[in-house]
């Protein structure tokens, strides 16, 4: 950027009109400045961020290596920390999110994309943003005084009835717990799972659906058979962008799923998810080996969400992006 | 009491960050601190023992917090060439809260709690239970314990109440201001472990007195070294502290107050500290330093027993003022 300053004044650069006369325009150098910039300084954000969490976890890596990851045991008092407890956790909290969450949103995405008048669709899309921009404290809260109570005494207790003969639906229910921390992931991921699916089947051409309807096809035909494989891999990014935000999520996971640091092994058990147990022990942890460790917690959930995102992204891109050959 | 030093003459504002035990307690302190002296204004951050602690050794602020008083590491960890002061400032007590349909009164001893949280007595109408409430019909529901998930002071004082009095704690948990907890679920803050609690039939858990004081949370009676069973007080505290001020460290880093003697006394105490460095860089904020810890040790201990906080025991306020003509600014003390 420096250079082109430079070369402002003494010669014209290939295709690119030199300013900053007495019209006052809006320099084109300064232009392409402020958005390299920008650009560079959030990926450089980026880079920063992890470079510190590997710094931060040094002590912790130096003490456990990669059995980190697969340590049961995390005591404070011992100062002993292995990571597998939260990482079950996490998982187990995203993919209950994503059994409940996945199956609705791209029901929702249909109906929204295929189904639904526009003065049906237009306001229930505007609600279901608006599910997204609630506060994930205040989703906490009323999953702690209202979700919680009540799925202890109607969906757990009904599913320990019919299912607790299999240990993993066994008894007994508190309420809080992995299931519930579950729950409440899916509410909150259903407005990524729904808008991302929705543009995605928009974007299957409607050659696709007028050639299936025109062999005679119902819409519910037409619809699983022409547009969800056109839109598969889209679907699939839209699911895993929305665990992305699963696996990331603190606050509301904080107050409903129990916080034990034992590996939940029942589905309503109680857990811990790495995001919540940096939050809650943080501010508290002894400096050296404890901060490290949970520094080192916060490098391995930095890894699995990137490494989806990156999927999810590329899955997406596969499927939006404009196909020359198509009307 | 003699009268104390008085601030420095210029308007400053003090940053504070720590504990969040004793948060509300110098709130009040500070307003009336301020209304005493109009150009010093105090204000605090409640984030945290751990927190306060580093944020002085980073010296971001001019005082600390600290429920527990610094480790060895931490004060290794300080600034080449500094030294941090404990100023005792109020004690809390650990309570033990509960929620058993039916009961309104609960007798617990060493034994039943420690037996309690781990997991070794599973329902409230165990025998060892009933033993000591001969009175009361205890009903067969389980036993859920509610512990801290956060690390906490509150968590450190209960612990070493437990690891004092029960061996097999000793060598299972131990204790700390994070343990691993045999049973039970975690709930962050004492208002999470109260919430626990009060939600769940047969819950127990364990809470600031001040905090069980403001929300009125039924608290068990727990038998002390001397055999009586005694109501969480901030008397039976103040007592407690008086019986072990014989023991208190030179360097004022007193471990909780488990077990005192006396007849009276609460057996699970600690004290909760201000941290200040020695030699104060900047002599209007030392002064201001000085003048409020004296304060905070006469006058302010006369509005602890109404918040739920015991007042410190006679001996500790006069070893904590005769060290705080230690304090100095740039090698020459502010209050000699």
């Amino acid at each position: 950027m420096a250079i082109e300053v430079g070369r402002m004044g003494t010669q014209a650069v290939a295709g690119e009109r030199i300013t900053g006369d007495a019209t006052g325009r809006f320099p084109e150098w300064l232009f392409r400045s402020m958005t390299r910039v920008a650009a560079f300084a959030i990926v450089a954000l980026v880079i920063l961020i992890a470079i510190q969490l590997v710094l931060g976890s040094r002590l912790a890596w130096q003490e456990f290596g990669l059995s980190f990851l697969t340590g049961t045991d995390w005591n404070p008092v011992k100062d002993i920390y292995g990571a597998l407890p939260f990482i079950v956790g996490t998982l187990l909290t995203s993919l209950i999110a994503l059994v409940i969450g996945a199956p609705i949103g791209l029901l929702t995405a249909i109906f929204l994309a295929e189904l639904a008048p526009p003065r049906v669709a237009a306001p229930l899309i505007f609600l279901i943003e608006l599910l997204a921009a609630i506060p994930s404290v205040v989703v906490g809260l009323w999953g702690v005084f209202v979700l919680a109570p009540t799925l202890k005494v109607t969906v757990e207790t009904w599913i320990v009835s019919t299912l607790g003969w299999i240990p993993f639906f066994s008894g007994p229910t508190f309420g809080v717990g992995v299931f519930t921390a579950g729950v409440i992931l899916s509410i909150m991921i259903l407005p990524t799972i729904v808008s991302i699916a929705r543009e995605v089947i928009r974007a299957v051409p409607d050659g696709q659906r007028e050639a299936m309807l025109a062999l005679g096809a119902t819409r519910w035909e037409m619809t699983t058979r022409a547009v969800l494989p056109y839109a598969r891999s889209g679907i699939i990014g839209a699911v895993i962008l929305g665990l992305g935000r699963a696996l990331g999520e603190t606050m509301a996971v904080t107050m409903v799923v129990g916080n034990s640091t034992d590996i939940p092994d029942r589905l309503f058990d109680q857990g811990q998810t790495i995001a919540s147990q940096i939050a809650t022990t943080f501010n508290e942890a002894a400096v050296g080996l404890q901060t490290s460790a949970l520094i080192y917690l916060g490098l391995v959930l930095l890894a699995i969400t990137i490494s989806l995102n990156i999927v999810a992204r590329l899955l997406v891109w596969r499927v939006t992006r404009p196909i020359g050959s198509e009307t | 009491m003699a009268a104390g030093p008085s601030p420095a003459a210029a308007q400053v504002t003090l940053h504070g960050a720590g504990a969040t035990f004793p948060a509300p307690l110098y709130e009040v302190w500070f307003q009336d601190y301020n209304t005493a002296y109009s150009n010093v204004q105090i204000d605090y951050q409640a984030n945290g023992s751990g927190a306060g602690i580093k944020a002085i050794t980073e010296q971001t602020v001019d005082f600390g917090a600290s429920d527990a008083a610094m480790k060895d590491e931490e004060i290794a960890a300080l600034p080449a060439g500094t030294k941090m002061l404990h100023f005792p400032t109020a004690l809390g007590a650990v309570v033990v809260t509960y929620n058993v349909p039916g009961v309104t009164a609960l007798s617990l001893d060493a034994d039943t709690i420690s037996e309690i949280f781990l997991g070794t007595i599973t329902k409230w109408n165990d025998p060892a239970i009933a033993a000591l409430n001969s009175g009361a019909t205890l009903p067969a529901t389980d036993i859920l314990v509610v512990h801290r998930s956060d690390g906490s002071g509150t968590t450190n004082t209960f612990t070493t109440y437990l690891d004092t009095v029960s061996p097999e704690w000793h060598t299972k948990v131990g204790a700390g201001k994070e343990v691993k907890w045999a049973v039970g679920i975690g709930a962050a803050g004492n208002d999470g472990v109260a919430g626990g609690v009060e939600q769940s039939e047969g819950g127990v858990g364990y809470v600031e007195l001040n905090y069980a004081v403001k929300a009125s949370l039924p608290t068990a009676k727990v038998k002390n070294a001397d055999g009586q069973f005694v109501e969480a007080t901030t008397a039976g505290v103040t007592a407690a502290a008086e019986a072990a001020q014989a023991n208190f460290p030179a360097d004022f880093r007193a471990k909780p107050i488990i077990n005192g003697a006396g007849p009276t006394t609460y057996p699970i105490a600690a004290y909760t500290y201000l941290l200040v460095y020695v030699d104060q860089k900047d002599a209007d904020k030392g002064k201001d330093l000085v003048s409020f810890v004296y304060w905070a040790l006469t006058d302010g201990q006369a509005k602890e027993a109404d918040l739920g906080y015991a007042p410190l025991p006679k001996e500790i306020v006069q070893k904590a003022i005769d060290q705080l003509h230690g304090v100095t600014t740039g090698g020459s003390p502010i209050w000699p």
